[in-house]
């Protein structure tokens, strides 16, 4: 049981951390558009 | 493949070929079967420009492509667009066309880089000023059979752009919280006394207190800020309570926390929280749908204007962009346009709609020297005007308005909503002070537990939650079936309409004629009449001329050539085929030629053409306005639902019967002028009838303002759209279709809000009294509040049907 008084403070740095990249992400413009990228894998630019 | 050409589908589009092979393109070496002219080009088009692998790997048909006249496209190089712009693509269909459309773009010369954002429809393009400019891509786009046009930000919806990319952040945090507390949360709720130690509880009250933090003050904040604004003017909505209960919960389970005993709710709070912006999500999607349909309606062609340049001397008109229009300049303002910017009257009396700029509902009167403003809508005939002031912004600013009146106005459903907020909030309160005084009285530890377990399980979720999900989520499914509802109250006034009225012409019929019936008088055959009679009309714009060519195309037979062909105003033609003098028109024009009286009288119901030469009658031709295809299924289905269907038009009164016959309606009025429209819609108003219009033309514009809630074909008149709530947008032929939708629609969203509400006041009946006697559990009640907000949202969302 002690070893939760290590991984709950841990587990808060983590949604800190998860927060932070997906801030980065939305910086970055990758939520614009959200269907495209799965149509476009389709056709290989050959 | 074999089996598309066995149907003669058309290879582009998939619409059936009926005129068999006559359109051909040459598709990687195999001659395809098309159903237009269009799409044939549009088909050689891609093929030559080497991407015929788009038909290879495709998964649905395109849009048909339209053989558009291309309007003054360099007009469009005139925006001050160089280097890069956003450019609004309409068509899009499956993963082919998006490679297709960055291929051609990307193929022009001087094209840096083309990327289409899927999701909002939008290409993203850089080139070159010196080799490339807007007119050509969007040249390229129309040629594979793509609408485009330059996207301006600062006119659609940049400010909704903003408010999303803010609520998506709230949204993700709130959700990452809700599911890290709800980590936090369990163990507690599961341990069984004494199994978990008092330090272990206060770890996880703490972690679960700092997630909470951020999703109180941050993701927590718009509904913070809307309660204290509400309270600030004194008008308590629908975010006091979500607010009060939000707060009571977090400091009430502070308080616990600090004391070390007591319970901790902020599983529920941050659930709830998430449940909300959830919420907003949904609703802001179904604006920004709204608003980019309302953008396409208004296909974003610069406004323009038909300058004079010559005037007085020359009425030659040349089309340049509004924004060019300097003061002094004189232009002509065609019936139905609206002034491209403010001027005195030259020339010309004629009536002035001035509702979007002053309320106005009624036209004004104008005439020389006088002055309209820019954004006022000609309503009778041409006028010319001098400029007065380069306002070019005053189109834009018409524009504009229009674009943001959708989804401004509240509905008055959720204005009630707001109104039952305060109510809500109100007994509330009372009834916490009263578990208060009465805990406190009997057993003073308990007294604050109490209050605060009220607090937070009084969830207003089917009022804050439910009713804008339900709202949003039914828009968004009439958006998908063709209705543009630009002031929400569509829904819940259309549902308890009691008499739907619709216009005629252009609204039950085409509105446009065709011909039904050739009858031969004379020796002449009817084809031979027929292609007599398009001859003459070759180079008419009239309606009736359209119909007669069209009717000559359609049964393939080759053209002749008129010449000296004079026109009469309304009368008809008089020209030579062939060495012979022949006249078309009404019988009496006709007559004169021929010298005696017409054999036989006109069809009733129609409008009969005559073609007559030297002293014999040749023809008669029978045109009429055909009924919309959809339109006797939609008149049924509006009287099986017990709304009366009225029939309301300008039209003679003969054409009026026979297409009321036609339907079954039996309340069918003709020869109404617009003021007599508005009456009876008035006089039905006055009996306490709730009434709801369908129209299309400029004359229309005063009853679809008058009546409680109206439709606007999506082509029709732009004033007629102005004065409507809701626009049928024309995807396709859909014509009338999608009204039928939106009764649909809107009946089952009245009653999906009514079981929320329903529910919700169950429950709260059930677990105010259940927490002001301290019964429940943290653990019960969260779940009771989590499991009554999501039941609600699951149900609104049922609205959006099937995709």
């Amino acid at each position: 049981m002690e070893a939760l008084y290590l991984l709950i403070p841990l587990s808060l740095i983590l949604v800190a951390y998860a927060v932070w990249i997906f801030f980065g992400a939305a910086d970055s413009g990758q939520f614009e558009d959200l269907d495209g990228p799965a149509l476009r894998i389709l056709n290989d630019d050959d | 493949m074999n089996a598309m050409t066995e149907l003669a589908a058309c290879y582009h589009c998939g619409e059936p070929a009926v005129e068999g092979p006559r359109w051909q393109a040459n598709v990687a070496g195999q001659m395809r079967t098309m159903c237009c002219p269009g799409c044939a080009a549009a088909a050689q088009a891609i093929a030559d420009a080497g991407l015929a692998d788009y038909y290879d790997t495709r998964s649905g048909f395109a849009t048909p492509a339209t053989e558009s006249d291309t309007p003054a496209l360099q007009l469009y190089d005139e925006l001050g667009l160089d280097g890069g712009a956003v450019f609004t693509v309409e068509g899009l269909r499956c993963a082919a066309c998006v490679w297709l459309i960055e291929r051609r773009v990307a193929a022009l010369p001087g094209v840096q880089s083309a990327v289409l954002n899927v999701a909002t429809e939008r290409l993203h393009l850089r080139w070159e000023p010196a080799v490339c400019r807007p007119s050509i891509v969007i040249a390229a786009l129309r040629g594979i059979g793509y609408t485009a046009y330059p996207y301006d930000a600062t006119r659609h919806g940049a400010q909704l752009e903003r408010a999303r990319k803010a609520l998506l952040r709230r949204l993700f945090v709130a959700g990452l919280a809700m599911m890290q507390v709800m980590m936090y949360a369990v163990p507690v709720y599961l341990a069984t006394d004494g199994t978990m130690d008092a330090d272990m509880t206060a770890l996880m009250g703490w972690a679960s207190f700092l997630l909470t933090l951020p999703a109180v003050s941050y993701c927590a904040w718009p509904f913070l800020r809307g309660a204290w604004l509400d309270l600030r003017r004194g008008l308590p909505g629908m975010d006091v309570p979500v607010a009060l209960g939000i707060l009571a919960a977090f400091i009430g389970s502070a308080v616990s926390l600090v004391q070390g005993q007591g319970q901790v709710y902020f599983d529920s709070i941050t659930m709830f929280v998430f449940l909300l912006l959830g919420s907003r999500w949904l609703e802001l999607d179904a604006r920004r749908k709204a608003a980019r349909a309302l953008e396409g309606l208004q296909d974003a062609a610069p406004a323009t204007a038909l300058r004079l340049p010559g005037w007085p001397a020359s009425r030659e008109p040349e089309t340049i962009a509004a924004d060019r229009l300097r003061p002094g300049d004189v232009i002509l303002v065609p019936p139905g346009q609206t002034v491209a910017a403010d001027g005195v009257i030259l020339e010309g009396r004629t009536e002035a709609d001035l509702a979007l700029l002053t309320g106005e509902s009624r036209t004004r009167a104008v005439g020389p020297g006088e002055q309209l403003p820019g954004g006022a809508v000609n309503v009778v005939q041409a006028v010319t005007l001098r400029v007065e002031s380069c306002a070019a912004d005053s189109t834009l600013a018409m524009l504009v308005r229009l674009s943001e009146r959708a989804g401004q106005d509240k509905p008055k459903l959720a204005q009630w909503a707001d109104r039952v907020g305060a109510w809500f909030v109100l007994v509330l309160l009372l009834l916490t002070a009263a578990v208060f005084a009465f805990w406190h009285a009997v057993d003073q530890a308990r007294a604050w537990p109490a209050a605060v377990a009220v607090l937070v399980v009084s969830c207003p979720c089917a009022l804050s939650l439910a009713t804008p999900t339900a709202l949003a989520a039914a828009l968004e499914r009439l958006l998908r079936h063709g209705v543009l509802a630009v002031k929400p109250h569509v829904l819940e006034t259309l549902e308890r309409a009691t008499h739907v009225v619709f216009d005629k012409t252009g609204t039950l019929t085409r509105g446009r004629p065709l011909l039904r019936d050739t009858v031969a008088l004379g020796v002449l055959d009817e084809i031979e009449c027929l292609r007599i009679a398009a001859a003459l009309e070759a180079g008419s714009a009239h309606p009736l001329a359209l119909a007669l060519r069209e009717a000559v195309d359609a049964c393939g037979a080759g053209t002749l050539v008129a010449q000296d062909v004079d026109t009469v105003v309304g009368q008809g033609m008089e020209g030579e085929v062939a060495g012979r003098r022949y006249r078309l028109g009404s019988a009496a024009f006709v007559a004169e030629l021929t010298g005696v009286g017409a054999p036989l009288g006109a069809a009733p119901g129609t409008s009969a053409v005559w073609l007559g030469s030297g002293e014999r009658w040749l023809a008669r031709f029978d045109l009429v306005d055909a009924l919309r295809p959809e339109a006797p299924a939609l008149v049924q289905e509006l009287q099986a639902r017990g709304k009366t269907v009225l029939l309301l038009s300008g039209d003679d009164d003969d054409a009026v019967r026979a297409v009321a016959a036609e339907l079954g309606i039996r309340d069918a009025r003709g020869r109404r002028l617009p003021q007599d429209k508005l009456d009876a819609v008035r006089a039905l108003q006055s009996q306490g009838a709730v009434v709801a219009m369908v129209g299309d033309g400029i004359n229309d514009a005063a009853v679809l303002s008058g009546a409680d809630v109206s439709f606007a074909m999506g082509q029709g008149a732009q004033l007629a759209q102005l004065h409507a709530d809701c626009v049928l947008l024309d995807a396709g032929d859909a014509g009338l279709a999608p009204l039928g939708e939106a009764v649909r629609t809107a009946s089952a969203c009245v009653r999906v809000i009514r079981q929320n509400l329903g529910w919700a006041m169950l429950y709260n009946l059930v677990a105010i009294p259940a927490a002001a006697s301290g019964l429940l559990n943290p653990w019960l009640s969260g779940l009771g509040m989590a499991g009554s907000s999501a039941l609600v949202v699951l149900n609104a969302l049922r609205l959006r049907g099937d995709r």
